[in-house]
């Protein structure tokens, strides 16, 4: 990898050149704590100092309503897809978040691509930034996402009087040399980087996993008749907010959305998540996962155990998001695990 | 493991997995009072290619999709046919459109039965009530191609007489040579002189080589359960039980989760299990 120092003063002026070619996605304060991405007018806006934000920058990838067909109906009936993007820059993604996007990546990149989701993500460039501060849920260190060393255009690592820039993609670098003023690292830099880094996974040290990475999806499987999920089902509401602030929860429904002409309409896919009641109903009335406890159970499965199976990691990326939307306090997968391994 | 949709291309030259081909209703036939047939050809003059036990997403302009099962057999060319209940909003919606209306098809989606394995077997089809639509596909299939195959017995159960479906196959069915049909109602209605009792109440009617015989079972969830203890007891191996799970199945493309048990995507491993393969998942049967 290679690497490139800008200037703190000069991070800004790259930002708003950056916004002047095309739509910048930042961090942003939205009320006293609470950090959201939003869309940038000006560098001052953005925070590269924050914890967590409400949700992840997926929203920009896989929106939470997106129309995937437009069709006419009545005497001639047509179909196409539509297909939505524009050139976005993303700034200020921690590495839980990028993990996050890579797997949406493999997800809808699998066989069967979705092209929808394929051309909103070309378009987009991420700039990936270290973790300054933890949010009390996170637990990133169990998760392998304090730090991460692919899965951006550009990366900072704050060192200081500058930022070291890890260049990620062609074409991050090529939009590095064009709007910024960097130089090439030095040694010093590079090993000063290599330092913080080191240290951040140590943040997430007092809320911690207590079975390694690897023994999760065995831990689980151990455990799948855990009287745990019971006892979580009794508080749980089915509100579904785990799976709506969740960076790696991708699954949809689709609906149709008529005009009011009658004559025209869409079809639109809108996030949904598998606590939801009726997320396993077929028409006939029968649900597939009508228990709550199985609902509760299958999250933490997909979370610790299917994508692991699957693609060599976890579904959980350790951001704490989910337990910290979560009501009754139930939804938190550190406690979830560690009771499951101490069999209560 | 996964299967690669068709994918089909707009008039604007763009591609989407969630595209439907436009199709039309060529002819329509009421089966019962909830079920009825409809004969589909798509607009583009193509054969659906589908496998037995594959199913398509249909499509209702401005209500919405629906996952059906292929209920005609791939030997039958020109067109498909689907067997639906009306019993959600597409499928409402869809008993109420007459031949030559315009509707939306994606599919074949999922993994049919295995025809190539299953040849040389003796084969025991079990329906239960609807589940005659998806086995419909293949039985036909079975007959068309005789030869292939040992023995073919049916145990067709429909709650009452007036919910047997695809009355002219049933006739053919009872007075065949080609194979061995066994019917049963679990409630007695008008002038039925047949087997009344729940299906499983037909295995101990016929005497079976577990070792060549594979069973393919199909029906509502609540007769797995029974109808496969019944498929043991008669020494089936689990290995040559085969089943077709019925679950939510929005984008039939292994992506929005509806119809996951465990970690398996229905739309892609199954709609059609091997027995063997899903009997140690808690949710499946």
């Amino acid at each position: 990898m290679t690497f490139r120092t800008i200037q703190k003063k000069d991070l800004p002026p790259f930002i708003d050149h950056l916004i002047q070619t095309m739509e910048v996605v930042g961090v942003r304060e939205k009320v006293e704590g609470k950090y959201e991405f939003a869309p940038l007018e000006s560098s001052s806006q953005l925070c590269l100092d924050y914890d967590v934000t409400l949700l992840s920058p997926k929203k920009y990838i896989l929106p939470s309503r997106e129309t995937l067909l437009r069709f006419k109906t009545g005497e001639k009936v047509s179909c196409e897809p539509v297909l939505e993007s524009r050139p976005r820059a993303i700034v200020g993604i921690h590495p839980y978040d990028l993990k996050g996007i890579a797997q949406l990546d493999r997800i809808f990149a699998d066989a069967n691509q979705d092209e929808h989701y394929r051309r909103k993500r070309q378009e987009t460039l991420l700039i990936g930034v270290d973790i300054k501060r933890a949010s009390s849920y996170a637990f990133c260190k169990s998760m392998n996402s304090a730090v991460v060393q692919q899965g951006f255009d550009l990366f900072l690592t704050d060192i200081g009087p500058s930022y070291v820039v890890a260049i990620g993609t062609k074409k991050g670098e090529d939009l590095l040399g064009q709007y910024a003023t960097s130089k090439p690292s030095a040694q010093g830099e590079i090993a000063k980087r290599a330092e913080i880094q080191e240290k951040i996974p140590y943040f997430f040290s007092l809320n911690s996993v207590t079975t390694p990475y690897s023994e999760l999806p065995k831990l689980l499987a151990d455990h799948g008749e855990s009287k745990l999920y019971e006892e979580l089902a009794e508080k749980c509401f089915s509100c579904g907010s785990c799976n709506l602030v969740c960076p790696t929860c991708y699954c949809f429904d689709v609906q149709d959305d008529m005009a009011l002409n009658l004559s025209e309409g869409e079809r639109v896919r809108l996030w949904d998540g598998c606590l939801l009641d009726g997320f396993a109903r077929v028409a006939s009335g029968e649900n597939f996962r009508e228990d709550r406890a199985e609902r509760i159970r299958h999250r933490i499965f997909r979370k610790g155990k299917y994508i692991y199976e699957k693609y060599g990691e976890h579904g959980c990326v350790g951001c704490g998001r989910c337990a910290s939307a979560c009501l009754p306090d139930i939804a938190n997968p550190v406690e979830i695990f560690n009771r499951l391994k101490e069999g209560k | 493991m996964t299967t690669a949709a068709q994918v089909q291309t707009g008039s604007l030259g763009l591609t989407s997995i969630y595209l439907p081909a436009l199709a039309e209703i060529t002819r329509t036939e009421q089966l019962t009072k909830m079920e009825k047939l409809f004969e589909i050809r798509l607009k583009n003059g193509q054969e659906l290619g589908h496998q037995p036990g594959q199913f398509v997403e249909v499509s209702l302009f401005g209500i919405g999709e629906a996952p059906i099962s292929v209920s005609s057999s791939p030997t039958k060319k020109g067109s498909f046919e689907l067997a639906v209940r009306s019993v959600g909003n597409v499928t409402k919606a869809l008993h109420q459109m007459n031949p030559g209306a315009p509707l939306g098809i994606r599919g074949p989606f999922g993994k049919g039965f295995p025809v190539e394995e299953i040849k040389g077997k003796d084969i025991l089809f079990v329906a239960g009530g609807i589940g005659l639509v998806p086995l419909r596909s293949l039985i036909n299939y079975v007959l068309d191609k005789r030869s292939d195959f040992g023995r073919v017995i049916v145990f067709f159960g429909a709650k009452t007489p007036a919910e047997q479906l695809f009355l002219d196959e049933l006739a053919k069915w009872r007075t065949s040579k080609e194979m061995e049909y066994l019917e049963t109602v679990d409630r007695s209605e008008g002038s039925w002189k047949g087997n009344v009792g729940v299906i499983t109440t037909l295995f101990p009617k016929v005497t079976l080589d577990p070792k060549k015989t594979v069973a393919v079972i199909v029906g509502p969830p609540i007769m797995y359960r029974f109808a496969i203890l019944e498929a043991q007891v008669k020494g089936i191996p689990d290995d040559q039980i085969i089943v077709s799970l019925e679950r939510r199945m929005k984008c039939g493309v292994g992506k929005c989760g509806h119809c996951q048990i465990n970690d398996i995507y229905v739309c892609q491993e199954g709609p059609v299990f091997n027995y063997a393969r899903i009997k140690n998942l808690k949710e499946a049967i």
